[in-house]
């Protein structure tokens, strides 16, 4: 018996939307202007090339006075060939596929964009990464005009961070439209989590100042021990590297409320480059980005190489690839290269050859944390590495 | 049955004397042997019942093989006899069933050749070692007068059946019929003749019953008549299989081959114990005209240079040279520079004759033949060529003047399975040695060594490490000699002199650099092929993707396709 092939019952009908917003213009313009480029191109008979920003690490500068990586000028030019027709046929029905989903007010994720090029025969993607990186690129090249990922409607399968403490996320309910006033006091034993797009919210709180913690179980234990309360603080817990959104939805809040951004992490050289590093100042990956997506104004309270000596914490020694990254840290990433107290602390780590997790803290009892270590450090913030 | 008896009696002579030979420790006190009991075994072994004995010499040693051997020299004898008497050969071959069986054929052979004298076709036919070949150095496909009646002995010991054989050696004479058996014992022939009605000017016609094994494919009849076809484009011959299958292979040409020239010998050729039996058959009375008269290119000059480093008087007559003296002689002939001998002697088949071969009996895209001129080795002038058919039709691309690429359609002939493996499989070596296909003992041969020793990843080939190379392809490799220097008496593989290794690399070389371009020349076309059959999968999902976001009409959607299809092209001109 043939495998007949399976057709949806359900034809997909075109929804009806409101009126286009400006945003959505902009992005429909952009995306078309682009279209009109190529085709203008072919109908000249000449070759047609998109042109992409470098985003690489080696485009990147950092701007101290600004306070995040900015992207350089130099930009990739895709011109059609053998090499690239493929990249370049994917690029362009990503960019339709686009145009669709702002037509019809709708998203797809990462995950989602790559099993609808499975409809696309020769065209599909074989694996997630290929359609990441056609979707970044197509992010990046818009990024030029303004135009982000999140108006091209596409979103990340990333998790949200979490967040407690005593602040009310203003937003809106999905179907009315009436506003939703979330207060992050009253999940109990859960946590508000952050959307995945989070550029229409607003707060409202008191706090003093924000607290981004790396792990989750240092989260949970300062959010069930009501740290938020005693220190009057909002916590976030990023779990590892924090995403796009977790980086803008602290943006937002501290930039609305000029509240002070901690960031309390791990010792080694991987939370400092990769996890603070992004959340203060951005990637090179997305360098494109990072005016929106980081926290400038964030400083690193902890726990550092000298909080190893000073409370005589247990460690473990610097795999290879620790070192490894801190001498790369100390010779090409800019953000490190600009602050002589990271240069002094990485030495410190490497001539140590030792590193620390939060939870070390935890030799001197489970609650020393709450109620020794971040108390005195809070006392002297203007301490904190920037 | 006299023949069955007297191969028994052989066979318990030749144990006893093996016996006693290993009876040198006297282990048994009762033992009475002594010379003179021993001297009432010891006789004459004759030659016939030394091959009877040792019949894988001559090529006989398994009844598939046996078949093959004897029509092989029965077509090497009659092509031999044409060629001598410049007659264009049409040759017929048939191989029939004897009844139902499957184990004993009648192998026939006819030609229109010059036909053989009453007094010699029972010689020719009944007696090994007798021919008209082996005393003289002339290029011929036979050698040494032991095929064809080595043949007939087999047949004789496997069927008890004589050679049967008729022959007219002109329009005038009387065809004869000729029934020949073969006294082992002796080595001389038992003929009865009578005379018969033959419609046919003149020509021979040999029949040998023999055991046999009758198979198809690699190393069959059919093959071995095939590889003849592409050797000897000038023949033309007509097969019959044991199912009465006809096939004819055409004339190429309508020109025999070249006639040749006997030689003598060259000095540097010969050996001692050659030389002392020249000697002693010489007719001339002293050294110095022995010298000049019974070797080429030996002048006053040369003779008397090697008969002063010698030590010999020019005037002595050489039978009185005691072996000693012949000795020096033999090293002053080695020490003194010798004129080459004269290479007239050599017919090549030459570059497009070789070319016409391949083509008439090998389907292939490309052909390319290489004949080097001749030269020498051991004072014996050789001469080396190749050919080499590349690529099976259809497998190609061609590009067009509009300069779209294109497979060129295939058409399929049964010629492609015989000659030609497939991409993937070794490529097939066809060797010859006078025009002679050489089936057997392929990994023994110095042709195998050269082809193998030559590197074809020079010339676009695939080649595992000490092996024939991977590939669409037939390599044809023959060696034209006064004295193809073989192996063995069966004839199956050429000896490896430095000097013939030395030529079949030269022209493996010059045949490769010219295979080479063409096969990197169609593996670039297949490469781009490969690249515009990509880029042409992908166009229209650009279209689509354009279509989609800017609302094209099919009209501009067709155009913009056919612009995109124009400008890939454009940009990857060959």
């Amino acid at each position: 018996m043939a495998a007949k092939k399976f057709v949806p019952k359900v034809q997909p009908k075109k929804k009806d939307r409101g009126p286009l917003s400006d945003l959505d213009k902009v992005t429909l313009r952009e995306i078309k202007n682009c279209a009109v480029h190529v085709h203008e191109k072919i109908c000249k008979q000449d070759k047609p090339e998109l042109k992409f920003p470098d985003r690489s690490l080696k485009n990147a500068r950092y701007d101290k006075k600004d306070g995040y990586f900015v992207m350089g000028r130099s930009r990739i030019e895709r011109t059609l060939s053998v090499n690239t027709v493929k990249s370049f046929a994917q690029t362009l029905k990503m960019m339709a596929l686009s145009k669709q989903l702002v037509d019809e007010d709708d998203f797809a994720t990462k995950r989602e964009a790559y099993y609808v090029s499975k409809n696309w025969e020769e065209a599909k993607f074989d694996e997630q990464p290929e359609s990441d990186a056609t979707m970044d690129d197509i992010e990046a090249m818009f990024s030029l005009e303004g135009v982000l990922r999140e108006h091209l409607r596409f979103r990340a399968d990333e998790h949200g961070g979490k967040v407690a403490g005593q602040m009310i996320v203003l937003d809106r309910d999905r179907e009315s439209g009436r506003p939703l006033r979330i207060d992050c006091t009253g999940f109990g034993s859960g946590a508000y989590s952050i959307p995945s797009s989070v550029e229409h919210l607003g707060f409202e709180t008191k706090a003093k100042f924000v607290l981004a913690i790396e792990t989750l179980g240092m989260f949970e234990r300062l959010s069930q021990h009501n740290y938020w309360k005693t220190a009057n603080c909002i916590l976030i817990g990023t779990q590892g590297v924090p995403t796009r959104a977790t980086r803008r939805f602290v943006r937002k809040l501290s930039d609305s409320h000029k509240l002070p951004v901690y960031a309390f992490n791990d010792c080694d050289p991987y939370a400092f480059s990769n996890i603070y590093r992004t959340l203060k100042v951005g990637s090179g990956n997305a360098v494109h980005l990072n005016q929106f997506f980081c926290v400038p104004t964030a400083r690193f309270l902890g726990v550092s190489p000298q909080d190893i000596v000073d409370y005589d914490l247990p460690t473990h020694g610097l795999k290879d690839v620790d070192i490894k990254r801190a001498q790369d840290m100390l010779k090409n990433d800019p953000f490190f290269q600009a602050h002589k107290e990271w240069q002094k602390a990485i030495e410190m780590m490497l001539k140590s050859g030792q590193r620390a997790e939060q939870q070390a803290l935890a030799k001197h009892g489970l609650n020393f944390v709450l109620d020794e270590y971040l108390p005195q450090k809070l006392k002297e913030a203007s301490k904190f590495l920037p | 049955m006299s023949i069955t008896s007297g191969q028994q009696t052989l066979f318990d002579a030749t144990s006893d004397t093996t016996m006693a030979a290993t009876k040198d420790k006297p282990k048994s006190p009762r033992s009475t042997v002594n010379a003179e009991s021993m001297a009432t075994r010891q006789r004459e072994i004759s030659v016939s019942e030394f091959f009877t004995k040792n019949r894988h010499l001559l090529g006989f040693d398994s009844p598939r093989k046996a078949l093959l051997t004897a029509v092989k020299e029965a077509v090497d004898n009659s092509l031999d006899a044409c060629e001598e008497a410049r007659i264009m050969p049409d040759i017929r071959v048939q191989i029939s069933r004897i009844g139902t069986s499957e184990k004993q054929f009648t192998m026939t052979v006819e030609d229109n050749g010059p036909g053989i004298m009453k007094a010699q076709v029972p010689n020719v036919f009944g007696r090994l070692l007798y021919g008209s070949k082996f005393h003289r150095l002339r290029q011929s496909r036979g050698q040494q007068g032991i095929g064809i009646s080595a043949a007939g002995m087999y047949g004789l010991l496997t069927t008890g059946n004589p050679v049967r054989v008729r022959s007219k050696p002109g329009k005038k004479s009387v065809p004869l019929a000729y029934e020949i058996r073969i006294d082992t014992a002796k080595n001389r022939p038992d003929a009865t003749d009578k005379v018969i009605e033959w419609d046919k000017e003149h020509g021979t016609e040999v029949s040998i019953d023999m055991e046999g094994e009758y198979r198809r494919g690699q190393k069959s009849v059919e093959e071995f008549l095939k590889l003849m076809a592409v050797a000897n484009p000038h023949v033309h011959l007509v097969y019959t299989d044991p199912d009465g299958v006809v096939t004819e292979y055409q004339r190429a040409t309508n020109e025999l081959p070249q006639e040749v020239e006997e030689i003598k010998p060259h000095p540097h050729g010969v050996e001692l114990g050659i030389l002392l039996k020249m000697i002693q058959e010489s007719e001339n009375r002293t050294t110095s005209a022995f010298l000049q008269q019974d070797f080429s290119r030996v002048g006053p000059t040369c003779a008397k240079e090697i008969c002063e480093k010698a030590g010999i008087k020019p005037e002595t007559n050489p039978r009185r040279l005691d072996t000693p003296a012949v000795q020096r002689m033999k090293t002053a002939i080695d020490a003194t520079k010798i004129k080459a001998p004269p290479l007239s002697c050599i017919a090549p088949i030459g570059e497009a004759l070789i070319l016409a071969g391949l083509k008439k009996e090998v389907d292939a895209d490309f052909y390319v033949a290489t004949s080097r001129k001749p030269v020498v080795y051991r004072g014996h002038p050789f001469a080396i060529e190749v050919g080499i058919a590349y690529g099976k039709p259809g497998d190609t691309l061609a590009m067009t003047d509009a300069g779209k690429i294109v497979e060129v359609a295939k058409k399929k002939t049964e010629n492609d399975e015989v000659l030609m493996g497939a991409a993937d499989e070794p490529i097939r070596l066809i060797r010859f040695a006078n025009r002679v296909p050489l089936v057997f003992q392929q990994s023994a041969c110095a042709i195998s060594k050269a082809v193998i020793a030559t590197n074809w990843k020079n010339y676009g080939m695939q080649q595992p490490r000490g092996a024939l190379p991977i590939g669409p392809m037939v390599v044809f490799v023959h060696i034209a000699s006064v004295w193809v220097p073989f192996t063995s008496e069966s004839k199956e593989a050429i000896a490896s002199y430095d000097e013939i290794l030395e030529e079949l690399r030269l022209a493996l070389m010059e045949s490769g650099r010219k295979l080479g371009v063409y096969v990197r020349k169609g593996r670039k076309l297949a490469g781009e092929f490969k690249k515009r059959n990509y880029i042409e999968t992908y166009i229209p999902h650009m279209v689509v993707a354009l279509k989609d976001i800017l609302k094209l009409d099919e009209k501009d959607a067709t155009k913009a396709r056919d612009n995109l299809t124009t400008v890939l092209e454009k940009s990857r001109k060959l």
